[in-house]
């Protein structure tokens, strides 16, 4: 089980992915040594997965992120797996997540512009299978996103 | 910026593992430590490489429930914008939050312990936000990234 120490060391990590174990212990209030044993049990237990860079698509050209909100034919057994597989195939699909709720499946897309959007859209998108209806939201600012968990 | 194949492997490296050096990613993909580094330090001036992300089991850390709120404001205008978003980045559990165009306002990506927890945060800290209007929640099920266009 998780105590005080390793809530406090995941805090900080979480809050400065870059920082040492020693100096994530610093922070948080015990040794280095203490601290890199710590960690190194959390990546054991499997709950520190590990770390991953942050590509920041607009400074690749990437200015168009939309969200597209995605009902599907629930008539159709594979209509899950069917899609998902179809739109593992779109390299501008960046996050495909699904759904209890009004929306089945969530697929964050990306385009250069517009007029690239409305191609992946009409030849891509809307060639997935199995959907019932669709939805988009263009992504206007995105005012915080740290994906932190409140431990 | 233009990337070559070289920058591209680079990057979906570090997307799988960014805690890996230099040395042993530029071994991986053929390149020199100092070349690898070089082209790491460009990406990151560049603004491509904006920083890493630590990725934590949430479920064993005990929070077993993520949500998306799609939120509309009942009342428009400036001042209104600015209240809801200031308000509404002040919630711990909120953690992503963004200004859309289409059916709602505002995407927000909440975590929870149990759906009673969440109700929690949808009641004391959603409902009570200032101009918010309709509600709508979708409970996470299954999520996956993509290595996206590179």
């Amino acid at each position: 089980m998780l105590d005080d120490i390793d809530r406090r060391l995941l805090r900080q990590l979480q809050a400065e992915p870059t920082l040492t174990a020693a100096e994530l212990g610093a922070r948080a209030g015990v040794s280095a040594l203490k601290a890199a044993r710590r960690l190194g049990r959390l990546q054991e237990q499997g709950i520190l997965k590990g770390q991953h860079a942050v590509i920041n698509w607009a400074a690749l050209g990437y200015a168009v992120g939309v969200s597209l909100r995605i009902t599907l034919d629930k008539t159709q057994t594979r209509a899950f797996d069917d899609f998902i597989d179809a739109a593992r195939g779109i390299a501008e699909v960046t996050e495909i997540q699904t759904f209890l709720g009004r929306v089945d499946v969530r697929l964050s897309v990306i385009a250069r512009d517009m007029a690239h959007y409305q191609n992946i859209y009409r030849d891509q998108i809307l060639a997935l299978p199995h959907m019932a209806d669709i939805e988009a939201l263009m992504t206007v600012a995105t005012l915080h996103n740290d994906e932190s968990l409140p431990l | 910026m233009m990337l070559d194949d070289t920058d591209r492997a680079i990057l979906a490296a570090l997307s799988r593992d960014a805690t890996q050096t230099a040395a042993a990613l530029g071994g991986r993909i053929g390149l020199s430590q100092p070349a690898t580094w070089r082209r790491i330090k460009r990406l990151r001036d560049d603004g491509v490489l904006a920083g890493q992300r630590v990725s934590l089991n949430a479920q064993a850390l005990g929070f077993g429930v993520t949500v998306f709120l799609g939120v509309k404001l009942a009342t428009k205008g400036r001042v209104s914008l600015d209240d809801f978003e200031r308000a509404v980045t002040a919630i711990p559990e909120v953690q992503l939050v963004e200004h859309v165009l289409g059916l709602y306002d505002y995407r927000l990506r909440v975590v929870a312990r149990d759906l009673a927890d969440f109700e929690r945060v949808l009641r004391r800290r959603v409902m009570t936000l200032p101009g918010v209007g309709d509600v709508e929640a979708n409970v996470l099920l299954s999520e996956e990234r993509r290595p996206g266009p590179i």
